[in-house]
């Protein structure tokens, strides 16, 4: 399960990059900061391996596996 | 809708085990978007919420620069926000005081290699017990962009603007060979092995040591074509080499590739431990009393 806090997401896009499942796009919508936070469209696709969690910069994104 | 709220409540948990690490009121960070200084405070706290640390044990020492902002103001715990390339001597007077505490320090480039030289390398050689995590982005990212002490040779900065002169200190092979009881090297893209050598930096005795290669896409990326974090990310997932497959690769090979891993990993005598035998020992002589009937403190 993913979870994203849209409101810390400042938009770098590292998460969409280098997710190795492609589970995530940019969002059309930004935030109240100004930033377009990411969309993981292909939730289905993803295996859980948390690398977005652990790179995302602001602590925007969590990796719910149990 | 139901699904949704229980969603929420697991997320809050969940967020709340690393948030318990964080001055969450301070988020997001200061931090420019994509700034390899978040990914290291992202890898400190999972790696503080792996081992199970309690933050009150831990003391984190920083200096100035962005890097130096990632314990202080976002770690939340004891820390010490000193003067510039000054943290590792503020850190050896906490760990010769409060012997028990885990003292950490986390800085940049500028502050430990540039100003704070002389105190890395001898902390080093003295095998003093801190752990200090070294955010080298190549540049002074904090005032725009000045040559360090890392810059690699040819690159323009705004105190080099027709190209580096000078050569870059090799940083992790300097303080392993300094004395270090622990040296790795790893950038931020490798987030995993990262946080691992961090819980193996926080845990083992003596001066541990990591070079963090991250990336400042404002002042260092514009300068060489990588203005998001991503493309620096890019770089250091293709240019990155194990060490162990360096060992078998030449000097022109190995020209441009950022050689990751563990450097070296030995059992030396520590610093502070010795002073404080030592002490016991003249107090106990000068004194006819045993160490029981005083306490050093
Ligand atoms: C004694 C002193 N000299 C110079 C400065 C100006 N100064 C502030 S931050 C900095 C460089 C920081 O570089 P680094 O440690 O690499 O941190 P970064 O911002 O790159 O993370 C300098 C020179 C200062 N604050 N104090
Ligand atoms: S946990 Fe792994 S697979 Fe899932 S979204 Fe994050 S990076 Fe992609
Ligand atoms: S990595 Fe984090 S801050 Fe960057 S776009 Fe993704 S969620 Fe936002
Ligand atoms: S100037 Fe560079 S190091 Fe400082 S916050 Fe911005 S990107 Fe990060
Ligand atoms: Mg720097």
């Amino acid at each position: 399960m993913i979870e994203i806090d849209e409101e810390l997401c400042k938009g770098c896009g590292i998460c969409v990059d280098f997710c190795p499942l492609k589970v995530f796009e940019t969002s059309d919508k930004i935030n109240s900061r100004g930033y377009y936070p990411p969309l993981p469209v292909k939730e289905k696709d993803c295996v859980g391996c948390r690398l977005c969690e652990l790179l995302c910069p602001e602590f925007s994104i969590i990796i719910i596996n149990e | 809708m139901a699904e949704d709220a229980d969603r929420k409540e697991v997320a809050e948990k969940r967020r709340h085990r690393l948030f318990k690490y964080l001055r969450k009121e301070v988020l997001p960070t200061a931090f420019c978007p994509g700034c390899g200084c978040g990914i290291v405070l992202n890898c400190y706290a999972h790696a503080v919420d792996e081992l199970q640390l309690d933050p009150n044990d831990i003391v984190a020492v920083t200096g100035i620069g962005c890097s130096s902002w990632i314990p202080s103001p976002y770690f939340l715990g004891d820390t010490l926000h000193t003067t510039h390339g000054r943290p590792i001597p503020f850190a050896t007077g906490v760990k010769v005081m409060q012997p028990d505490k885990t003292v950490v320090v986390i800085a940049g480039d500028g502050d430990l290699i540039g100003i704070g030289g002389n105190h890395l390398i001898h902390a080093a050689r003295r095998n003093i017990d801190i752990k200090v995590f070294l955010v080298n982005n190549l540049i002074y990212g904090m005032t725009g962009g000045q040559l360090a002490p890392t810059t690699p040779l040819g690159i323009s900065t705004t105190t080099s603007p027709h190209g580096n002169v000078e050569h870059p200190f090799e940083i992790a092979e300097l303080v392993a060979a300094a004395g270090a009881s622990y040296v790795a090297r790893w950038t931020t893209y490798h987030v995993f092995p990262l946080m691992e050598s961090m819980q193996k930096a926080l845990t083992k005795k003596g001066f541990c040591f990591l070079e963090i290669r991250s990336q400042c896409p404002i002042s260092y990326g514009r300068r060489v074509g990588q203005r998001t974090g991503s493309e620096a990310l890019q770089e250091y997932k293709e240019s990155s080499v194990r060490i162990e497959d360096a060992a078998e690769m030449s000097p022109e090979e190995l020209e441009g590739k950022i050689i990751i891993g563990k450097l070296i990993e030995r059992e030396k005598e520590e610093f502070t431990g010795n002073l404080r035998k030592l002490n016991v020992e003249l107090r106990t002589k000068k004194t006819g009393r045993s160490p029981e009937e005083w306490s050093l403190s």
